[in-house]
């Protein structure tokens, strides 16, 4: 277990998100997480055990009924929800187990929205930078198509295309690999190893796939909402 | 440029289910185009029949009777008192308007005021021994061809010629059909006085209305105080103004002054121009019923998308987008069917509009047929296309400020 080196990217400081049921649910309970930069780190946990609420939370998808979700640094308590969707745009990548892309537009142009959206780049910039994040999954060639006429793994690449094309802290990943066959599986786990280790970007993978949660240096395993484990190899 | 994004996403949702934008915008545009033809029509035969009223009559008549009954002195005496006066006879009087020359004068001094001492009455017509009941105005040419249309509607000869010839009437082409009454015919007129003279016909005229063209008769004034044995009476004043809209408050004034009964031209049409306002409740109510099914197919289709693409929704507000830029792409579409609807309407309406002016129609009571009256101004357009619009912006403000009120995490959690 070697010391985490970088600043922190994302904190949780005892974060706790109940349900408001008729019979409140806790999701997740006094989660105190750190994240650096330049780390992997797959979640773990069995159905249930509030893997993917502690993703939401750390996405600011969701609200933590208690504690504070930091950012970059950034205490984002009370912060108000287009605040919170301005963090998202700029410094969060997002990848579902469904890859969420609109089927109205090309390839390229789903790549390309949240730089559209973002608005930094001039639109020959955006242009560009869309079709060398698709080249660098291997699927320029598929750039004019459209969602529905591509593979599955296909998908899922020009979905983590899409949530790098900002340029983002950190890529949160919820079962990027839970829809997809063995082998797409294998290109799409390839993918994110290569993009921790290679490129050095901070990676936070909820899965269930072994396999995938130990290609990761580090592993958080949940039960009953709780870090039951937070190992670095 | 980020509000661009909102707009282009829009634009491909509509471009994508093609065939639902082509409804609903049409659903619009027949609307629209509806709208437009019907308060054409509507407005157009409006003021067309308003015209024809202000054509045809005097703005003011003056005429020689009271609103009520002269009181009885006792009751001037004793307003509160609990008086009773049965077997009373009202007193006679000479009927005619007091002193209508200086009247006139003294309208005629006003500017754009035209007013005219008449005298009307009803005669039997006689000639060939078949008879014909008609009213008798006696008139001034010089000033009646400028306070009715009557001038205009001469087939033959003309009012002016009452003035040349002696012992001159004017009848209408109905009468002089019925009677075989012609031009320069000596016809004998016979008044309830008892008086019998011969007229010369100087002229036919016809109106189209079918009462009036078999039923009235022109005289110059002095020969119809002769041949109804009132000298130097005249029983109307009628009056043109330049603003017929003050038609009412003059009369007022007019009755409150000289007391004789003065009737404008709204109070004698009154029924009719109620009419027109029931009929215009009942053409905005169901043209109004046209636009709210339109909006319901926008608002039908809106709230399906927004149903169809709560994935999309998701995605694009975890990805940063925020709860405005989402409801500004449905917002933008139901904007777009708006416009779009709105302009296709104008070219439904301007065809209807061309469709409906080569219909010819015949009036009941009137003997020629005419087109369909219709009024192509700017405010229907103006009207039609604003209702379009703000329907059809209603209409998706609603479901578009559904789409964004989604929760991303309840579709993200959902959707595997």
């Amino acid at each position: 277990m070697t010391a985490p080196e970088g600043e922190p990217i994302v904190e949780l400081r005892g974060v706790t998100r109940i349900l408001q049921d008729a019979v409140p649910v806790p999701l997740v309970r006094d989660i105190d997480l750190v994240v650096r930069r330049g780390e992997f780190v797959s979640v773990t946990g069995p159905s249930g055990s509030g893997k993917s609420s502690l993703l939401y939370l750390l996405g600011l998808l969701d609200r933590p009924t208690s504690g504070h979700v930091l950012i970059d640094g950034e205490d984002t308590v009370g912060f108000s929800p287009d605040r919170l969707a301005a963090i998202r745009l700029s410094k969060l990548g997002f990848v579902f187990q469904f890859h969420f892309l609109l089927p109205e537009f090309t390839v390229l142009h789903n790549v390309t929205l949240p730089m559209l959206r973002l608005g930094r780049l001039d639109e020959k910039a955006i242009h560009e930078r869309g079709m060398s994040l698709l080249a660098d999954f291997g699927i320029a060639d598929q750039a004019k198509k459209r969602p529905d006429q591509l593979s599955g793994g296909q998908r899922q690449r020009v979905a983590v295309a899409r949530a790098l094309s900002n340029d983002p802290l950190v890529i949160l990943a919820d079962e990027p690999t839970g829809n997809l066959d063995m082998r797409n599986s294998e290109i799409v786990q390839g993918i994110f190893a290569e993009l921790a280790a290679k490129q050095g970007r901070t990676v936070i993978a909820v899965t269930h796939d072994t396999d995938f949660a130990n290609s990761a240096p580090r592993n958080v395993h949940l039960v009953d909402g709780r870090i039951a484990s937070d190992t670095r190899r | 440029m980020f509000w661009r994004v909102s707009i282009g996403i829009a634009a491909a949702q509509l471009a994508y289910r093609r065939r639902q934008t082509i409804v609903s915008t049409l659903g619009v545009a027949l609307g629209v185009g509806f709208f437009v033809a019907t308060s054409a029509l509507m407005s157009g035969s409006e003021k067309d029949m308003v015209q024809r009223l202000l054509d045809n009559a005097p703005h003011i008549t003056v005429k020689d009777e009271f609103r009520t009954a002269a009181p009885q002195p006792v009751f001037m005496a004793f307003p509160q008192g609990a008086v009773s006066l049965s077997n009373t006879k009202p007193r006679e009087y000479l009927r005619g308007i007091k002193n209508h020359s200086a009247k006139i004068e003294e309208l005629s001094r006003q500017p754009g005021v035209i007013a005219e001492a008449a005298l009307t009455g009803t005669a039997i017509v006689r000639y060939a021994s078949k008879d014909v009941s008609a009213g008798i105005a006696g008139i001034d040419p010089e000033k009646e061809r400028f306070l009715t249309t009557i001038e205009s509607n001469m087939q033959q000869g003309s009012l002016m010629r009452l003035k040349t010839a002696s012992q001159g009437i004017v009848i209408g082409q109905g009468m002089s059909e019925r009677l075989g009454l012609g031009m320069d015919d000596l016809a004998t007129v016979v008044s309830p006085a008892g008086i019998v003279r011969r007229m010369k016909v100087v002229g036919l005229f016809h109106t189209g209305n079918l009462l009036f063209d078999e039923g009235q008769a022109y005289m110059l004034l002095k020969d119809a105080q002769v041949l109804l044995d009132k000298p130097f009476i005249a029983n109307r004043i009628r009056i043109k103004i330049a603003d017929p809209d003050m038609a009412e408050d003059i009369a007022a004034q007019l009755e409150s002054r000289w007391g004789y009964r003065t009737e404008s031209w709204q109070e004698v049409n009154r029924d009719i121009l109620g009419l027109f306002v029931i009929r215009n409740i009942i053409t905005y109510s169901i043209v109004g019923a046209i636009m709210a099914v339109a909006a319901f197919g926008i608002f039908n289709i809106i709230s399906t998308v927004v149903m169809e693409k709560r994935r999309d929704i998701a995605i694009l507000m975890s990805m940063g987008f925020r709860a405005a830029d989402i409801q500004w792409i449905f917002l933008v579409q139901g904007i777009f069917v708006g416009v779009i609807g709105m302009v296709l309407g104008w070219a439904i309406g301007l065809v209807l509009l061309e469709m409906l002016s080569t219909v010819e129609i015949t009036v009941p009571g009137m003997m020629d047929t005419q087109n369909l009256p219709l009024e192509r101004g700017l405010f229907q357009f103006g009207v039609g296309g604003l209702f379009a619009l703000i329907s059809a912006i209603a209409a998706a403000w609603i479901p578009a400020r559904k789409a964004s009120q989604v929760r991303p995490v309840d579709i993200i959690r959902g959707a595997a």
